[in-house]
């Protein structure tokens, strides 16, 4: 059995591309051998240093799975029947073509609504709906990131990228509904526990020990929904006995004053009777945080998706941040490096062939909702739109590798919106409740199987990277480009019908003096050797002051204060709890549970709860408990028994629960929080934008063996 | 004990189970097997924080393996000229022995092949001048694979 391994290491042949298990997009290395798949890693060459988190290291677990989609799927029977026919690919691009076309001919070309979830290589994305002439290209982010988008952009005039985490160099890092260590992004997760390592401090504030709780020096369980109380005390605290960096608030704050007058009374002891955090611990908090400043990033949030009043916490977070100065500096929030910073064109483009459509977005942003940023818009207003054809009839979507109907609260109600839709697509790797309840179904190649557009990290060393095709797709699956190129060909939009991804990837580098061969040795291209640093001469803020603004204009001017007075939330009533989830390292939301080898790491999710809780209802570790909420749906878990979670909340880890017959792993498994959220498409910050995921109630019982 | 030992910083690790995800993907291990473990234990530190208490287990490649004299098939050995603890496929019959003697039950059975299989700290990859899967790619560097009497090999955990 012993192998020749020098021949074995000949034949193993290196290929660099992205990861496509989350969000994050990490640079990976495969090992090819034959063809065949035998190991991914992160890219070697990045700062990731070979490193990859279980979810990419569990990538060619799509490649094999059986439930895996083959061949596009057009429905027979009803929405969410199971129905379907397999058809070729000709006949589904015709089918979703003459389809469009027909909505765009009675309704106009408005009436197309897309969905994806953001990210590096949306560029094509938008310059296929900019191609049909429709304003309402939207991504996930209502669910995610939008609170923490529009609470930078109140303060600094920029979205929540213009500003970077230098955790590596952090000397205390906060973390307030951002669960690092389980939310895996790997380059932070490192660049964290670097700073850990040499001593730096971390805090992390929430309504359960998480893993990151458990590496953390202070760990501040504070009630739910109470978070926006803690942060004005902290303010309060700062300015109170002066322990904010005077020179840069004089030089870079508007409207201080203001500021100092609205904390006056949100005193640490007022803190304590809202957030069960002892006003003593906030007033050591606050001095430790001034201690490390300016190198302190109090982390404003990934997803924030959570309360009614999240904008504030994140908006609040950015001012603490900004009161000890670690906007702009090293082991702070530094500012973001883009192409240009170093001296470079950026890539060209693709949403540039196409003119901006004129039309009004269906879902408000920018016009009815002026302070919301029009980019990706808030999916839940739009499909508000669909139902009530208000501002005007939304009639065919568009969904890409994007789960509304588990991601957004309550399916049920969303299904009913939908309802008034003449054509509904997804665009898919796998399996999910949106694709299950489409008419067309079109199989994305895994992104094993995939290149993709050209794509731009910004950070202190901005980089192009590349994602190719480790192996060729197994079955009738395609790439998002050849998916969009095709379509765009039948739709008539010429100058997106590209037939090969080369002419795609010189389009986009036509301006760089990069050429694709450049790409080969690592997969990434840096545009600079060393590092961007802005010194505080060159900061800039893209307010009208120039400044950091207090009192937003553009939020005042729609009616909404920049600086909210704090309002109570409702205590659960009794028997009853605040649901609240999270992820955990082993999955990303939905998209993973189904998939073999993560499917066998975790197969369900179980039910936090607080042990004097579960005590008094005779509730043990382990024991089967019933959660349900007041729309009849309910479901059954195991209960995780434990003191370090608030009384007041049941927790879970969210996208289990599928009612998917095709996911033959994940049907059925564990319990989906999300279907315990009555009403919830209705329920969000209207100052962020985001859905208020954490505004629900339900009851827990002990099922009796 | 062999010449390599895979040493786990417990400060850094997380335990996200990439650990276990790249030994199965790396060694196509069949569902249901895992070759190695990372376990956490929830604890509460003086100061009432929670804490977890980390254990990895891989195959220790024990000095003195109890499963190489448990083996009658002579299946499993130490190799000479590094001390790993292998399994020979041809000559095991899968009777188990090794994994009843084992005090870490580190052997595991194949149902698909009716032999054993074991953590061999990726053989092939070590006889090619690379590093266990689990070192390789452990999400924060807290995975290192030490060589004895030498430093570390890995440069990365910096």
């Amino acid at each position: 059995m012993l192998i020749n391994n020098m021949e074995d290491i000949m034949t193993i042949e290196k290929k660099f591309s992205v990861c496509g298990m989350c969000t994050v997009r990490c640079p990976i290395q495969v090992d090819m051998k034959e063809g065949d798949i035998k190991f991914i890693q992160g890219n070697p060459h990045s700062p990731l240093k070979g490193a990859l988190c279980a979810r990419g290291a569990a990538g060619p677990g799509l490649i094999n799975d059986p439930d895996r989609i083959r061949t596009p799927l057009i429905r027979e029977g009803e929405r969410g029947q199971g129905k379907w026919r397999q058809s070729s690919w000709d006949e589904a691009l015709d089918y979703v073509a003459d389809k469009l076309k027909t909505v765009i001919k009675e309704y106009g070309s408005r009436s197309i609504l897309w969905s994806d979830r953001g990210g590096p290589f949306r560029d094509l994305h938008q310059a296929f709906m900019k191609g049909i002439g429709s304003p309402n290209y939207c991504n996930h982010d209502a669910t995610c990131a939008r609170n923490v988008q529009h609470a930078a952009m109140s303060l600094f005039g920029f979205g929540r990228k213009g500003v970077l985490y230098d955790l590596k160099n952090a000397r205390h890092v906060v973390l307030q509904t951002r669960n690092i260590f389980e939310a895996i992004n790997v380059k932070e997760v490192i660049d964290l526990l670097d700073s850990l390592g040499n001593g730096g401090k971390m805090t992390v504030i929430d309504v359960r020990a998480n893993v990151s709780a458990a590496k953390a020096n202070r760990f501040l369980l504070i009630k739910p929904g109470a978070d926006y109380a803690l942060n004005l005390a902290v303010i309060h605290e700062l300015i109170d006995k002066k322990l904010y960096d005077a020179d840069f608030v004089q030089k870079w704050f508007k409207d201080f004053q203001e500021l100092e007058n609205f904390v006056r009374d949100y005193t640490p002891d007022w803190a304590e009777g809202k957030t069960e955090i002892k006003a003593q611990e906030i007033r050591n908090f606050a001095a430790d945080l001034a201690a490390a400043s300016p190198s302190v990033i109090w982390h404003p949030g990934w997803m924030n998706a959570r309360y009614t009043d999240s904008f504030y916490v994140s908006r609040t977070i950015y001012i603490i941040n900004s009161l000890l100065g670690s906007i702009g500096a090293k082991g702070g929030l530094p500012f973001m490096a883009k192409p240009g910073d170093c001296g470079r064109k950026g890539l060209k483009a693709l949403a540039g062939l196409f003119p901006k459509p004129e039309d009004k977005r269906a879902d408000g942003a920018g016009w009815k909702h002026k302070h919301i940023d029009p980019g990706p818009g808030l999916l839940h207003l739009a499909f508000k739109a669909i139902e009530s054809s208000d501002p005007y009839p939304v009639k065919a979507y568009i969904s890409y590798r994007h789960d509304p109907l588990m991601a957004f609260p309550d399916p049920e109600a969303q299904k009913k919106m939908l309802e008034k839709l003449d054509l509904m697509v997804s665009v898919t790797f796998s399996w999910s409740a949106t694709a299950w309840h489409s008419d067309v179904v079109l199989p994305l190649s895994p992104y094993l199987e995939r290149e993709s557009i050209i794509a731009t990290k910004n950070g202190l060393k901005p980089h192009f990277f590349i994602r190719q095709r480790a192996i060729e797709p197994r079955y009738e699956n395609r790439s998002d480009w050849e998916i969009l190129c095709s379509l765009a060909k039948r739709l008539g939009l010429e100058a997106m019908a590209f037939d090969s991804i080369e002419d795609i990837w010189k389009f986009q580098l036509q301006d760089t003096g990069v050429s694709i061969e450049d790409f080969d040795a690592t997969g990434l291209v840096p545009l600079t050797d060393k590092q961007i640093n802005f010194d505080e001469d060159k900061f800039q803020f893209k307010t009208e002051s120039g400044k950091i603004e207090i009192l937003a204009p553009k939020w005042e001017n729609s009616g909404i204060p920049s600086l909210k007075p704090y309002e109570d939330k409702p205590d659960p009533g009794p028997g009853l709890f605040r649901i609240t989830f999270g992820r955990c390292g082993v999955h990303t939301q939905g998209h993973t549970i189904n998939n073999p080898i993560l499917y066998e790491q975790m197969s369900e999710n179980v039910l936090w709860i607080n042990t004097d809780k579960a005590s008094e209802m005779g509730i043990a570790e382990g024991d089967m408990v019933r959660v349900s909420s007041n729309n009849g749906y309910s479901g059954k878990l195991k209960a995780h028994v434990t003191s370090f979670i608030h009384p007041q909340a049941v927790f879970m880890v969210h996208g289990f629960g599928s009612e998917v017959p095709a996911e033959t792993r994940a049907f059925k498994k564990g319990v989906a929080d999300f279907r315990l959220m009555k009403g919830g498409m209705d329920i969000w910050d209207r100052a962020g934008g985001g859905v208020a995921l954490q505004e629900h109630f339900v009851k827990v019982e002990k099922i009796q063996a | 004990m062999s010449r390599y030992r895979i040493k786990l910083d417990k400060d850094r690790c997380i335990v996200c189970h990439s650990c276990e995800v790249l030994c199965k993907v790396k060694n196509e291990t069949p569902e249901g097997i895992s070759l190695n473990q990372i376990m956490a234990e929830p604890q509460v530190s003086e100061e009432g924080y929670p804490r977890l208490k980390i254990k990895y287990q891989p195959c220790l490649h024990c000095k003195k393996p109890e499963c190489v004299p448990a083996c009658p098939t002579g299946a499993l050995y130490i190799r000479e000229k590094d001390g790993l603890v292998l399994v020979k496929d041809e000559l095991c019959d899968g009777c188990m022995e090794c994994l009843e003697a084992c005090p870490w039950s580190v052997p595991r059975f194949n149902e698909q092949t009716g032999k054993m299989i074991k953590c061999d700290f990726c053989v092939d990859r070590i006889d090619s001048g690379l590093e266990p899967a689990c070192v390789t790619a452990c999400t924060t560097h807290a995975l290192r694979f030490v060589e004895a009497k030498q430093k570390s090999t890995a440069k990365k955990a910096a």
